[in-house]
This record gives structure tokens, C-alpha cells and sequence, in this order.
């Protein structure tokens, strides 16, 4: 298997992106955004039709287009005025219906939109993977840097406030993450799967971790492992890779669960 | 004795509400132990926001010449699913006295060592927050507040949900971190009988302040529980 380039391209992706989604992820479980990711993937769908339209590389036009509209969901639930899932629904819908009308326009409606919804992880190519992996390791290590005072929001908002730490670009930093890490994974899940690669492998870690660093790590090993168990069985098994990594990281919720339940 | 904070003709009201606070006036001397009591939806917990910048007043004038904080806000609690030990949480304490980036120097993990240890919880320094009592939590609460070095500690409604017996104990510990850390401290509370016996000086409000002296001077009719929720 990896003996195929495609292959060690695919796992190139999915390592960074599998290391990556969990860690983006934690924070927004925490915040009770768990579906921003799929707000701003619908987001990242318009940004996918505005490259068709102009011409230009589709994961920049994405990318772009996800952070802008990650910061005007942040920029929403911050002023207070809208709580924060009208937010979302506000520019989730938004997001999708000007994907529809933008491809259209580009008269793209015929082009297999498939590889961005569901993901195309075996058409992926060297400058790709260098993309995902700059900007994936950028991610990570901001992240890192950033951990304790990222922590500090997510646990006491108004307690940071009060603190004097600066929430809202902090607040702001994380959509952002999250806008990247869902720019970088359309390739490997697919803008419909990818919120669930950043929350599953949380919700699983905390069932079974004993900390909130541990949290983090163990959601990390999650989504690694999600990945790589989905893209070998999807190679074996002739199976889409994004849907099959998706059901690895849900069945892997079911299997902490249940040792959660029965550690009592 | 310095100024801890001043409020000068201060009213607020929501947007579109009707005011909760009107024309308050208010000062606290450094070092003060201060109760600010009354009624449910009389304006306390607002007077606190106001005194630690969550609320601008609408009208009036708020002067707090401190400028570290701890807040304890009402029925605290991290919000978060995952797990959380109550190292974990005094650490995020400490995150407005260290630099943003990185992680704990040798100096501040001490610091958070010693908040803990002040509060009691040293023994239960690396168990999960959930598998604590309310009172325990709600010590592990105020070390996160005292790992920041606070000049100030503002506590709402700190007793809510908490047994008789931790209320009493954490009495007794804000008594002992006032004397031995010369801090301010606001305790906000609608049970007045809970604070009166070891704090100095008691506010009450009710929309304005309707008394504001020592708890011996309160008149005996304030007292009467129907008074205060009437």
C-alpha cells in the first residue's frame, strides 16, 4: 500500500490533519461550539465555488473565505446581540446558499463538487500535502504556545475578562484555528465530515482521560488513529475515505463510553 | 488606610429595563472586609460587575485604583465537560501574572502550589474538580482567585449549595487570607445572617444603599428575613 505514492501522500495529510482536528476541536467542545465546525464548513463550500468563479486555487479561496466567516460568527456571539447558534445559522445558511449561487454563476454545478463535500484524501498532491503540513504544523504550534491562556477562556470567560486577559482576540485566534484546520481538511474528510473529525475523538478522549491535558493528547491519539484506520480500510475495503475515518472516530466514542460505564 | 474603590452617583440599568441601581454611593478602604447584602434582584451582583469593569454604569462614576482581581462569580463552576483537577484550575488562576506565551515558569507552578495549599486542598491537588464536595470546589474556586495575587477577591453568593459547615470554614478562611494577605474582599450574599458575624462592615441594597455600617449598628428589623424579601 505504501509503496503507491497517492497512498503516502494520503497518509501524509491525514496525519497532520488527524493531529490537528482533535486540538482545534477541544476548544470549541468546551465553548459548546461543537458545530461552528460545521457552520464554517458550509462557509468553506462558498469560498470552494468563489476559487471556481475567479479562477484561483480553490484551499486559498477556502481558506480565505472560512476565516472571514469564522471571525463574523465570533464577532456575532461577542457583541451579544445575537446568541451564539443564530449566529451560526446565520452564516452557516449563508455560507451555503452563496456556495450554491457561486457555482452556478461559475457554471461549475457539473464539476465533481463530491471531492470537496465528502473528501478526496487519494487525489491529493505533493504541494498539497506541503500546504497541510506548513500550515498544519503553524497551527499546532500556535496552539502550544498559546495553550495556557486559551485554557484560561475556555474553563472562565468572564473570570479571564475580569483577569484582564485579552478574550476576544483570544476567542478570535481559535475561530481562526478552527476556519485553517477546516480549510486544510477538506481534502482528507470532506467540508460535511470534517466538524465531526474535531469533535468525535473529544467527546470519546473525555470519557476516559483524567485531566484536561490528557484530554487533549488522548483526542489527538483518536483522531491519528481515526484517520489511519479509515484510510487502510478504505483502501482494502474499496470504501469512501472521509466517511470511513468518520465512522472510526464515532465507533471510538462507543468504545470509551462503554468503558467508561463499565469502570462505573 | 487607601482607597480600594469609590462609586460616585452611580445608576445602571439594562438596555430597554427598568434601572437596578440608582444613584449609589460607595468606598472601600484597602484591606476592608465588606458585605454587600439585600434582596434577590436588588442590585448586587451588578454593583459587583460595575466595581470589577463586566458593566459600565449608565450614570455615575466608578474609581478602582487596584489592579488585580479575583472573582468568584455565582455558582462557579468551569462549564467544560473534560475533566479538570484542581491544579489544573488554580493554574488558569495564575495565567494573568505570567507572559501569554509557553508554559509555567518554576515560580508560578510554587505560586500555584501555595494557593492550594492556603485553601487546604493540597491532598486533593491532582483529583478531578467533579469528584470534589461543593465546598471543596468552591475552595478550589477561590485559589484559582488567589493564584492571580489578587488585591481585590470578590465573591458572589459564595455559599450557594454549599453545607452550613463549609460555609462557616470558608468564612473562617477569608477572615485568615485578609489578615495574613492584607486583600480587599467583597462578599456578595442575600443571606446577610451567613456574613455578619465575621465581616466588618455590611452594605445593604436595595436599588440605593439602605444601610451601610457595621453588622452591630444594623437595625434589629433587618433582621427579620420577611424585611429584606419584601
Amino acid at each position: 500500500m505504501l509503496d503507491l505514492e497517492f497512498m503516502r501522500l494520503a497518509f501524509g495529510a491525514g496525519i497532520v490533519v488527524g493531529l490537528l482536528a482533535p486540538a482545534v476541536g477541544f476548544f470549541l467542545v468546551q465553548r459548546r461550539l461543537s458545530l461552528i465546525g460545521d457552520g464554517i464548513g458550509h462557509v468553506a463550500f462558498a469560498g470552494v465555488a468563489l476559487g471556481y468563479l475567479l479562477d484561483f486555487p480553490l484551499v486559498l479561496t477556502a481558506l480565505v473565505v472560512s476565516v472571514a466567516g469564522a471571525l463574523s460568527i465570533e464577532g456575532l456571539r461577542a457583541r451579544r446581540r445575537t446568541a451564539g447558534d443564530q449566529a451560526l445559522a446565520l452564516v452557516f445558511y449563508t455560507g451555503i446558499a452563496g456556495g450554491v449561487v457561486l457555482v452556478s454563476a461559475a457554471g461549475a454545478l457539473n464539476v465533481n463538487l463530491f471531492q470537496f463535500l465528502f473528501g478526496s484524501i487519494l487525489t491529493v498532491t505533493r504541494s498539497d500535502l506541503f500546504v497541510i503540513a506548513s500550515l498544519g504544523a503553524g497551527a499546532l504550534a500556535l496552539i502550544a504556545l498559546l495553550y495556557r491562556p486559551l485554557v484560561a477562556v475556555v474553563v472562565d470567560e468572564e473570570g479571564a475578562r475580569v483577569a484582564g486577559l485579552p478574550v476576544a482576540p483570544l476567542n478570535a485566534l481559535t475561530a481562526a484555528l478552527a476556519a485553517v484546520t477546516i480549510a486544510l481538511s477538506m481534502r482528507v474528510v470532506g467540508i460535511l465530515l470534517i466538524a465531526a473529525l474535531m469533535v468525535l475523538p473529544v467527546i470519546a478522549a473525555a470519557r476516559v482521560a483524567w485531566s484536561m491535558r490528557s484530554t487533549i493528547v488522548i483526542s489527538m491519539g483518536i483522531g491519528l488513529a481515526s484517520v489511519l484506520t479509515g484510510i487502510t480500510t478504505a483502501y482494502y475495503a474499496d470504501l469512501p475515505p472521509g466517511g470511513t475515518t468518520v465512522l472510526v472516530a464515532a465507533a471510538a466514542v462507543l468504545v470509551t463510553e462503554t468503558i467508561s460505564v463499565l469502570r462505573g | 488606610m487607601s482607597l480600594a474603590l469609590r462609586l460616585e452617583h452611580v445608576s445602571f440599568a439594562y438596555a430597554h429595563g427598568t434601572p437596578v441601581l440608582r444613584d449609589v454611593e460607595l468606598e472601600v478602604q484597602r484591606g476592608e472586609f465588606v458585605a454587600i447584602a439585600g434582596p434577590n434582584g436588588g442590585g448586587k451582583t451588578t454593583l459587583l460587575r460595575l466595581v470589577l469593569g463586566l458593566e459600565r454604569p449608565t450614570s455615575g462614576r466608578v474609581e478602582v485604583p487596584l489592579h488585580r482581581y479575583g472573582y468568584l462569580p455565582q455558582r462557579a463552576q468551569t462549564g467544560i465537560d473534560a475533566p479538570l483537577t484542581v491544579r489544573e484550575l488554580v493554574g488558569v488562576g495564575r495565567v494573568p501574572r505570567t507572559r501569554l506565551f509557553g508554559p509555567l515558569g518554576h515560580g508560578d507552578r510554587e505560586a500555584v502550589r501555595e494557593a492550594i495549599d492556603r485553601v487546604g486542598l493540597t491532598p486533593q491537588a491532582d483529583r478531578r474538580l467533579s469528584t470534589l464536595s461543593g465546598g471543596q470546589q468552591q475552595r478550589a474556586f477561590i485559589a484559582k482567585a488567589l493564584a492571580g495575587e489578587p488585591e481585590l477577591l470578590a465573591l458572589d453568593e459564595p455559599t450557594t449549595g454549599v453545607d452550613i459547615e463549609a460555609q462557616e470554614a470558608l468564612a473562617a478562611l477569608l477572615v485568615r487570607l485578609r489578615d495574613e494577605l492584607g486583600m480587599t474582599i467583597l462578599y456578595v450574599s442575600h443571606e446577610f445572617g451567613a456574613v455578619e458575624h465575621f465581616v466588618q462592615r455590611i452594605v445593604l441594597i436595595r436599588e440605593r444603599v439602605v444601610f451601610d455600617g457595621a453588622p452591630s449598628a444594623l437595625p434589629g428589623v433587618w433582621h427579620d428575613p420577611s424585611h429584606v424579601h419584601a
